[in-house]
């Protein structure tokens, strides 16, 4: 526990030296919103009824380019190789690294999603709950994408192999995430949403890091 | 010595395996053959034509198949992949990596076949309902797996990384098609679906259990195929191989005396 919480603190003091880096995944965040009512259509009707989905994606895309570098660092100095040969296991090792990672990436794009939400006209009412839908499904996204990280740490060329692995396990996220902000702005209670999705966030935070540990070991062996 | 003890050394072992799948191959191509000849003869002739589709419902008989075992050879991935992981059989690695393409294959074939299928019914080529979904996620799983296994290089590594992806993979592939079935339910009515009738007729029945059989014999046989390429792509310079070369020789010369 000790060893999970100066893990935590250190890798938070290093993203607060190096504050710049944690901005770029909320300009990229921006930048796709940006992109869809450019593309799409600026008819406010059109973008109110596809805002929960369309933050949802943004923040789902801006999650998962945020992870590339989540463990590359600490398998290139060899970080890695010491903890796995260290007594500490791999599991807090992983959990800690998840959990720093979704507080200097998810953290800060959580609480500036309710702005690009109104910029888009989600209705108030909604706003609550994409914060809640947002707040419990931004951790899984970043302990499922941890394992394919973990998987493809050691490999040369990996940029376009994490979304393939990664995308289709955020589907379910996806779905009972825009799903719940989508229920609220029509005006209806979202509380079956997020149960459900606060049954896979407690799922994905339990059983993720046991595979992230374990792919980590193989990409240690490699 | 335990029988269960005696197999898994075995199995483990290509010399042992290489050979016992070549001839076991000539015998599931016949079983194959003996269960798709009919198969199709009934599906395509004597089957009745649906009430409702007409003669384009036999399709199903390609389609419904293929959909069945595009999930059946992952759920045999996903039990490889628990033995390759704790008990560190190689020849568990071997399958899965054969099996991927296959299991992908089967669904594209299913999709594809879906499309043709759902031209005349839903008067589109795609429709985002449920199945169909599910069916592309789980083809997008498939060249995961296979995208992930080619990538690194080292193959007992790349075997390892696979079993985990597929065991990933196998506690999501549940949350993945409820969650989906529950968006569609919700985002749009429900679509034509042949099964949701109480029951198929048992004229139509047959034909379609003896394709699903025919079907699983073809997996059966593409994946010794496709084992021993494998191993023996992937052992080229290893001893067995030699020895294999040198009886194959030994054997050849002696039927040319």
């Amino acid at each position: 526990m000790n060893s999970f919480l100066t893990l935590v603190k250190r890798d938070l003091l290093l993203a607060y030296r190096s504050r710049g880096e944690a901005f770029n995944s909320l300009i990229f965040f921006g930048l796709v919103i940006l992109l869809f009512p450019i593309g799409i259509s600026a008819s406010e009707k059109l973008l109110a009824e596809i805002a929960p989905g369309l933050i949802w994606i943004a923040a789902l895309l801006a999650s998962m380019l945020s992870l590339d570098n989540l463990f590359k660092e600490d398998f290139h100095d060899g970080t890695l190789e010491q903890w796995a040969l260290s007594h500490h296991s791999l599991i807090s090792f992983a959990w800690a690294r998840l959990l720093s990672h979704w507080i200097i990436t998810a953290l800060p794009l959580i609480i500036i999603a309710p702005m690009f939400a109104l910029s888009l006209n989600l209705p108030t009412e909604a706003i609550g709950v994409l914060i809640i839908s947002l707040l419990l499904g931004t951790p899984l996204l970043t302990f499922i994408g941890g394992i394919g990280v973990a998987l493809t740490t050691g490999l040369k060329k990996s940029s376009m192999l994490l979304p393939l692995l990664v995308l289709p396990f955020y589907i379910p996220v996806l779905i009972f995430g825009a799903s719940a902000v989508d229920v609220s702005a029509d005006g209806w209670s979202a509380a079956g949403q997020l149960y459900i999705l606060a049954g896979l966030f407690v799922l994905g935070i339990t059983l993720a890091p046991f595979a992230v540990a374990t792919s980590l070991k193989v990409s240690v062996s490699q | 010595m335990n029988i269960l003890i005696k197999w898994y050394y075995r199995l483990g072992a290509p010399l042992w395996f290489y050979p016992l799948a070549g001839k076991l191959i000539p015998w599931v191509a016949a079983l194959f053959l003996l269960f798709l000849i009919p198969g199709l003869y009934m599906g395509l002739v004597t089957a009745p034509a649906d009430y409702q589709q007409g003669e384009s419902f036999r399709i199903m008989y390609v389609h419904v198949p293929a959909a069945w075992m595009s999930m059946f050879v992952y759920l045999a991935m996903a039990i490889a992949a628990v033995v390759a992981l704790v008990w560190r059989v190689r020849m568990a690695e071997i399958m899965i990596i054969s099996a991927v393409p296959i299991g992908a294959s089967f669904a594209l074939i299913a999709l594809l076949t879906g499309a043709f299928w759902g031209k005349p019914m839903w008067g589109a080529w795609w429709v985002w309902d449920a199945r169909l979904t599910s069916e592309l996620i789980l083809l997008f799983i498939y060249l995961g797996i296979l995208a992930l296994y080619n990538a690194i290089e080292d193959k007992t590594t790349a075997g390892k990384a696979m079993s985990i992806l597929t065991l990933v993979g196998v506690v999501n592939l549940p949350i993945i098609h409820y969650s989906v079935v529950w968006w569609n339910t919700l985002h749009q009515a429900a679509t034509v679906s042949v099964f949701d009738k109480p029951s198929i007729h048992i004229d139509m029945l047959i034909p379609l259990l003896l394709m699903a059989t025919a079907f699983k014999f073809l997996f059966l046989l593409i994946l010794l195929l496709k084992m021993r390429a494998n191993l023996i792509e992937q052992d080229v310079h290893s001893g067995w191989v030699k020895k294999i070369i040198l009886d194959k020789q030994a054997e050849m010369e002696k039927e040319h005396d």
